[in-house]
């Protein structure tokens, strides 16, 4: 079990990558050009009330004084008060955090779902016309921009089909199921075309390999060396390409709630940055980092289940 | 004699292209007989024992011709589900390279317990008890825990021991081995070779053993077939071939084996390349790097001629009798 034991001592790692990543959110959100307290006032206010507003969330302080008052406020576990929507941003972020969560957990899944039998049948025919479509459909996969993507199926689907919803999130479970199905859709068709073309080469590379021919030589049939020999050892790669991806995934939500007009995490950091809400930019910046690293440690933990050779 | 186990009559492997790498191969492998099957590299050994397995990369190469009979069933017209039962129940095989060759993140037991269920249909305690007890038939200590381990946690013969192990847990009739010596280091090299020859013993498993290595066979085999270019030069007793080689090829191999008693000086080669497969030379194959080339060798392939009891060779002009000797 020693192997597993850097589960319980990586976290000790995380503590000076957060901190390392909130000091590069909190400079960069102050170094955009404008004024938190002028955005919310607007330009015909009196310089006494824009005094008023800065010194009621610090911003009159020194910036060193700001960093202490932000690191304080993590500790006890809190992120500061939002300027535009006057509450606390851990409750803002909380009240926010389902739909972009379903986002990515669905889109992930459904990636998965749609690269495995696609590179299965692309590596079991290599060479053949089941290969070659698979090729044309992954390079498509991959020219595609989502924005566009998402405008194309919502044009489909929705419009002339009538069979999901355009946009926005719902209130029961079969709305949102039913609203989360395009948006999922659409990062899930760029990040399988990524997926599939790796998994594909992998899989080549198992099928021709000696101990496939040697699995063949105890007997077994194709299908079985392929579950059984070739799967297992070419997921591994495909797994780390994944994990590198859900952190460039977090921020593709972004774009994709924006499209679909989902009241995600993602588009409260837009409406944050727009009007210099610095608390929660910051917030938001914070909570990607913290689950672009804990997606990472999830995906070394898989690594080494999956691997028996890796030691970390 | 007892009836041959395996019985291979004029097998023929082919490329898409029609190039011939094994040409009319024919040999018979008696029970408990350890076959030498010697050759420089590309001489089609390798391809030889995969047809025999039809395990050919096909389509790039297939077998164009011959009978493979094993104790009386020809393989070469089995069907391929059929071929499955064959394979790794009758027919085991072990290879050059057994880190390569092992599944790195199946442990050893597994891959040992996976041909047993699939072949004796053994409930999942009795084909790990199987395991654990081919293990310690190949002297793996402490087997039972070993089980248990990964390739990469064992020792390069400790890796080979367990593809014994693989390929010999349903009992099979014939082990082929493809140079299973050559990625090892030479203390660990004499204990494999030993534990097939125990093997071989105990268990009455007739062994092909491929190589290239004179000195391996001097040890192990019982007879020995020498093949050149895909074609088959001389085939007969270890003592026969080795003692009193008829093929200026067999003699020259010899010839080229360094001695560790008494050798000085440069050590001999035969001089040249074998060709290329899509440049094969007329006539006798070897004619070219040959030093006793008469004029039939570049026109005629040679036939194949009784030399002894079980020796035959195919060569125009054979090595003199007695010409030669060596200790076997």
């Amino acid at each position: 079990m020693h192997r597993y034991r850097f589960v319980l001592l990586r976290p000790l790692q995380f503590l000076p990558v957060l901190f390392g990543i909130s000091v590069i959110t909190f400079v960069l959100v102050r170094l955009i050009p404008g004024d938190p307290a002028r955005m919310l006032l607007g330009t015909r206010a009196t310089a006494s009330a824009l005094e008023r507003i800065r010194a009621q969330y610090g911003l009159d302080e020194s910036i060193w004084v700001q960093y202490l008052y932000f690191l304080k406020n993590l500790f006890a576990g809190e992120m500061g008060k939002s300027i535009v929507f006057k509450t606390d941003v851990l409750k803002l972020i909380g009240t926010r955090i389902e739909p972009t969560l379903v986002l990515v957990i669905g889109s992930v899944a459904l990636a998965i779902l749609i690269a495995v039998p696609m590179a299965t049948i692309a590596a079991r025919n290599r060479g053949r016309i089941p290969d070659q479509v698979v090729r044309v459909v992954s390079t498509l996969g991959l020219g595609t921009p989502p924005f566009w993507l998402a405008l194309m199926l919502m044009i489909v689907f929705s419009v002339k089909l009538d069979l999901l919803p355009v946009s926005g999130y719902g209130r029961t479970l079969p709305e949102k199921a039913a609203h989360m199905v395009l948006p999922c859709l659409t990062i899930a068709l760029s990040l399988s075309a990524v997926l599939t073309r790796s998994l594909r080469a992998s899989l080549i590379a198992q099928i021709t390999s000696d101990q496939a021919t040697a699995a063949r030589a105890r007997g077994l049939s194709e299908g079985t060396v392929f579950w059984r020999h070739v799967m297992p050892n070419a997921i591994v790669p495909t797994l780390n390409l994944l994990a590198v991806n859900v952190g460039w995934l977090i921020g593709g939500t972004v774009i994709v709630e924006s499209v679909f007009a989902i009241p995600g995490m993602g588009q409260l950091l837009i409406r944050g940055i727009f009007s210099r809400d610095y608390m929660v930019v910051q917030g938001v910046a914070m909570c990607f980092a913290v689950a672009t690293v804990l997606v990472n440690f999830l995906a070394d933990i898989l690594t080494v289940a999956a691997d028996p050779r890796v030691k970390l | 004699m007892t009836d041959p186990v395996l019985s291979v009559q004029g097998l023929s492997v082919e490329t898409r292209d029609g190039v011939r790498l094994v040409d009319d191969l024919s040999f018979d492998l008696a029970p408990g007989e350890i076959l030498g099957l010697v050759g420089e590299s590309g001489s089609g050994k390798t391809v030889a024992c995969r047809a025999l397995m039809r395990l050919l990369p096909e389509p790039a190469l297939r077998i164009a011709d011959g009978r493979v009979a094993l104790m009386g069933q020809d393989l070469v017209t089995l069907s391929e589900a059929r071929m499955r039962g064959i394979r790794g129940r009758q027919l085991g095989m072990i290879f050059q390279n057994p880190t390569a060759h092992l599944d790195p993140v199946m442990r050893i037991g597994d891959q040992i317990a996976e041909a047993v269920r699939l072949h004796e249909g053994a409930s999942r305690t009795d084909a790990r008890a199987r395991a654990v007890e081919a293990l310690r038939q190949v002297g793996i200590p402490d087997p039972e825990a070993r089980a248990g381990s990964y390739a990469h946690e064992f020792s390069g013969g400790m890796r080979q021991r367990a593809m014994i192990a693989i390929a010999l847990a349903c009992n099979p009739k014939v082990l082929i081995a493809d140079e299973p010596t050559t990625a090892l280091d030479v203390t660990v090299q004499a204990q494999i070779l030993r534990l097939l020859m125990d093997l071989r013993d105990r268990q009455g498993v007739s062994i092909i053993l491929i190589t290239h290595d004179l000195g391996v066979v001097a040890q192990t085999c019982d007879s020995i077939a020498v093949l050149y270019a895909g074609r088959l030069c001389e085939r007969g007793p270890k003592r026969g071939v080795l003692g009193a080689p008829a093929h200026r090829y067999t003699a020259g191999l010899i010839r080229c084996q360094p001695t560790s008693a008494g050798g000085e000086g440069m050590l001999d080669t035969i001089e040249g390349q074998p060709p290329a497969v899509s440049a094969m030379p007329k006539g006798c194959r070897f004619h070219p790097r040959c030093g006793a080339v008469i004029a039939v060798c570049n026109t005629h392939q040679p036939e194949q001629t009784a030399r002894g009891p079980g020796h035959i060779a195919a060569c125009h002009n054979p090595v003199a009798d007695a010409a030669m000797t060596v200790s076997v």
